[in-house]
């Protein structure tokens, strides 16, 4: 261990120990809350490819659970996973159970449709539709019936929830597309909340933006997970040490198949990492 | 926690009405596929139906007989399609492959972009129309109905549909093979022609047999081009036949035993078509599998 | 420690192909020049077409001037007046009749093709939708002819004399070759264009768009209609209109199966005439130079409708790949 790595680690314990206060103990893992989404021995097949194997986790309601890992060893996998993204793929298969407060999302005969609402995502680039910024984040709740003024105050409280209203409350009716890149991605966000979903999954959300945006996106997420439960995957240690309560350390095996390594509280984690490997990676030896 | 306006009932109620709506929907393009390729399979058994019973060895091999006496066959109008896509071929080929290369090599420059609106223009130009210009054009300075009109018409025809297929074959090309012969020395553009003449090869021999497919088809143009000949002749500069033009003569004859005949001939170019055209997109995708390969 | 120096090759000119071309002329000026002058060549084909059949309608230009387009008049017997405005309306009637009918169907068809088939159902439809492009016009116009009017025109324009004769549409007598059967057929053959262009517009679009909207628990066929077809529809547009540009100039199986009279009222039922099976009808009978040059200045206005037409549609497909490469316009 050299000195860097102590200095380093000195400083994320004060920067923990600020945020958590009383969470910054080990034994207070459990205070974390209920499980929102059970995670059972997920695995998932890209035809003879397993591409994740044997995850197991329980992710907290009204938590930030980040998924860190170097790059290939199937985060977004597991991520698309939990909103069944990955049954787009053709020749995918999942096996295991992902528990919905308590329900099954992998079982057969389940409304597909509904859990993407769900669970919501939002993508590494941001994707709005080619409409206006209106009615990008009024698609959900249109399809689902909801017109008028009441409409209009969804799409509302959605923009405002995602940090965006102020920004562009007089131009609603212009292409969302016009609009710079981290604006876009909140519109996106903007967009998932709208058809309110209880839990909003994050592929990387910032990592296409600047420093400045990629800061405010993270700033958002800290004020929705006290509305959503959060999952979010990033190849960005200190952003995942900056924004979440809990860490799940993702590693690929020798056969290529993702597995998680460590989960546990995210102060605990950077600070005092079980796992050799997950040591490794934080302190940047590798990946 | 704030669950705002959106009521999970008002979610619920609606769920069924949209999972009706989608299966419905789906449903209708399927049936929309099923019409869309329903006619194709009429068409094929109708006319393998009608005209099979015409196809005999002296259907080959013999000339027309006037109405009522058996035997009449469509030699000459083989000969006459065969000697009218060949020579159009002979015509076309060599500019359609030159000019291809043309437009894959220089993509931007002013000739490049006139060329592709060129061969967009002419690939739209209604066959028809070609048959008046080449009427304007050969017959009426030859002052008679021609073979070799007919020919040039179809060559006119075939020249976009032998650009265009070449031209995607040249841009097919992996990237990595034309570099690697890039970064030789010396010999630069013998290896380049090595890498480039197989691909550009392929693209020649499917743009001619879809090129051929297209021409052997055509009618129209050669109603005042080639004119259509009931006895056999290969001159140049007489009047022709030709496969589609035999069987539009016949088929709006009132004699049922042309009629007849009309449906053999209709047999004979609508297989000679579909085998050219099949084996031609076969080519395609035999092509793309190797290359595919060879990018590992 | 590497000391390899690697070869120059980082930097891609931006067509390979001209540095390639470059050397490769280095080698072969003779084959430069006749490379140049191919192209040339097919550039100066297409100026051509225009040139001959402009001088060549002259007499009938210079005769009725832009009347020729308005009058409804085709009289080569008597007094020698022609006019084109029955064929341009019969043409035009026919091919966006078969447009209307054509239109759905193909891009229902792409819509499954592109959207829907697993991938071992793609190859072989999409195979047989490309052969009904491939038959020929003229086998097209015997299979109308003989089985499609017997079988299925026929009992179909009874049936809407008898429901719906009281719309001047589909007003009888009933007649076997008829507009109507020249529409369907023509939807027929155009259909395959409108399902392969579809198809590629629907490729075009980046895959981000579907996850985004399956993603907030759209079903399938929401995706398509709502997000899919909106964001191509320039695409589909331009596969339109030029479906629409090959049914305007198809002439073999329409002149077989529309009955070549000239026919003013406005029933589908009745036949007609369009303008390429007029020229297919009576060019060879042509007697005269003014009868000529009229058939002629008809082959003009349908190069030019087909021209502009084919344009309009290049414009709309190239639309969608710039919207797809992230342009801003909406």
């Amino acid at each position: 261990m050299n000195d860097g790595a102590v200095a380093r680690r000195t400083n994320e314990e004060a920067l923990t120990e600020a945020r958590y206060g009383a969470l910054f103990t080990e034994g207070n893992a459990l205070t974390m809350g209920d499980t929102k989404i059970a995670v059972q021995g997920l695995n998932v097949f890209y035809g003879k490819f397993r591409a994740v194997g044997d995850i197991a986790i329980n992710i907290p309601d009204h938590r930030i659970t980040a998924i860190i890992g170097p790059s290939g060893c199937g985060k977004s996998t597991l991520l698309r996973a939990l909103n069944r993204m990955t049954d787009l793929v053709p020749g995918a298969r999942t096996e295991g159970r992902v528990l919905l407060d308590g329900k099954d999302i992998l079982a057969p005969g389940v409304d597909v449709v509904e859990i993407r609402r769900r669970i919501g995502m939002v993508f590494q680039r941001a994707n709005p539709f080619p409409k206006s910024i209106f009615d990008n984040v009024a698609y959900g709740p249109r399809l689902y019936g909801t017109r008028g003024s009441q409409l209009e105050e969804v799409v509302e409280r959605s923009l405002r929830s995602a940090a965006l209203w102020e920004e562009v409350k007089d131009k609603l009716r212009h292409s969302a597309l016009a609009l710079s890149g981290g604006q876009q991605q909140r519109v996106c966000i903007a967009r998932a909340i709208a058809v309110e979903p209880q839990v909003i999954l994050m592929d990387e959300p910032a990592s296409a933006l600047d420093p400045i945006a990629t800061l405010r996106i993270e700033e958002l997420m800290r004020q929705l997970v006290s509305q959503y439960t959060i999952v979010v995957v990033t190849h960005n240690m200190q952003q995942a040490a900056r924004v979440s309560d809990l860490t799940g350390m993702m590693m690929m095996r020798p056969d290529r198949t993702g597995e998680l390594i460590e989960f546990g509280v995210t102060a605990q984690m950077f600070t005092r990492p079980k796992d050799k490997r997950t040591e490794d990676y934080i302190t940047g030896r590798f990946g | 926690m704030n669950r705002g306006t959106l009521s999970e009932e008002l979610g619920r109620a609606r769920a069924g009405q949209r999972k009706t709506v989608n299966a419905l929907m789906l449903g209708l393009c399927v049936v929309m596929t099923l019409l869309a390729v329903a006619p194709l399979l009429w068409i094929l058994i109708y006319v393998i139906h009608k005209g099979g019973s015409e196809i005999t060895w002296t259907f080959f091999t013999n000339l027309p007989t006037p109405v009522g006496i058996p035997g009449g066959g469509i030699v000459n109008a083989l000969v006459g399609s065969a000697e009218t896509v060949g020579l159009g071929l002979v015509v076309s080929a060599p500019v359609a492959v030159l000019a291809a290369f043309y437009a894959a090599s220089h993509p931007d420059s002013g000739l490049g972009l006139a060329l592709r609106f060129a061969t967009d223009v002419l690939s739209g130009v209604p066959s028809i129309v070609m048959g008046i210009f080449a009427y304007t054009l050969i017959v009426l300075p030859m002052r008679r109905f021609s073979a070799f009109s007919g020919g040039i018409v179809l060559g006119f025809i075939m020249l976009p549909t032998i650009i265009r297929t070449t031209e995607e074959m040249l841009r097919l090309v992996p990237n990595s093979l034309r570099e690697g012969s890039l970064a030789l020395g010396a010999a630069e553009w013998r290896t380049s022609l090595s890498v480039l003449l197989p691909a550009a090869a392929n693209g020649v021999l499917t743009g001619v047999m879809l090129a051929i497919a297209r021409g052997a088809g055509e009618a129209a143009p050669m109603l005042f081009t080639a004119f259509g000949n009931p006895f056999f002749s290969t001159a140049l500069n007489q009047p022709i036949a030709t496969l589609p033009l035999t069987i539009y003569s016949y088929a709006i004859s009132p004699y049922s035993d042309w009629k007849a005949k009309a449906w053999g001939a209709a047999l004979v170019l609508i297989m000679l078509v579909l085998v050219l055209n099949a084996a031609a997109r076969g080519l395609v995708w035999w092509r793309a599998r190797r290359l595919g390969g060879q990018l590992r | 420690m590497n000391r390899e120096s690697a070869p120059e090759t980082a930097h891609r000119p931006p067509s390979e192909g001209k540095t390639l071309f470059r050397a490769w002329r280095h080698g072969d000026l003779v084959s430069d020049i006749l490379v140049r002058l191919s192209s040339i060549g097919v550039v100066v084909l297409v100026g051509s077409i225009g040139y001959e059949l402009w001088t060549h309608s002259a007499e009938s230009r210079l005769a009725f001037g832009l009347r020729f387009l308005v009058t409804a008049q085709w009289d080569p017997a008597l007094k020698q007046v022609f006019g084109a405005l029955p064929f341009i309306q019969g043409t035009l009637v026919t091919s966006l009749v078969a447009l209307v009918i054509a239109l759905p169907m193909g891009l229902g068809t792409a819509i499954f093709l592109a959207e829907m088939a697993p991938a071992w159902l793609r190859q072989p439809v999409g195979f047989l939708v490309e052969m009904l492009a491939a038959v020929p016009s003229v086998v097209y116009g015997v299979w109308g002819l003989f089985a499609f009017i017997p079988s299925f025109v026929f009992p179909l324009a009874l049936g809407l004399r008898d429901s719906l004769g009281f719309l001047p549409v589909f007003a009888g007598p009933v007649f076997g070759p008829s507009r109507l059967a020249a529409s369907l057929v023509l939807a027929i053959m155009i259909l395959p264009t409108i399902a392969a262009v579809s198809r590629d517009v629907f490729s075009a679009i980046p895959q981000a768009q579907r996850e985004a909207a399956l993603a907030l628990g759209a079903t399938h066929w929401e995706m398509i209609s709502q997000v899919l077809v909106p964001y191509g529809l320039s695409g589909f547009l331009g596969a339109a209109v030029l479906a629409l540009g090959r049914a305007l100039g198809e002439t073999m199986a329409v002149t077989m199966v529309i009955g070549n009279t000239l026919d003013l009222s406005p029933s589908l039922l009745h036949p007609g005439y369009t303008m390429a099976s007029l020229i297919a009808n009576e060019f060879t009978e042509a007697t005269g130079n003014l009868y000529l040059s009229a058939l002629i200045e008809i082959g003009l206005v349908l190069f030019f409708i087909t021209l502009i037409l084919n344009f309009l549609a290049r414009l709309l497909v190239w639309r969608v790949s710039r919207r797809a490469a992230g342009e801003v316009r909406v």
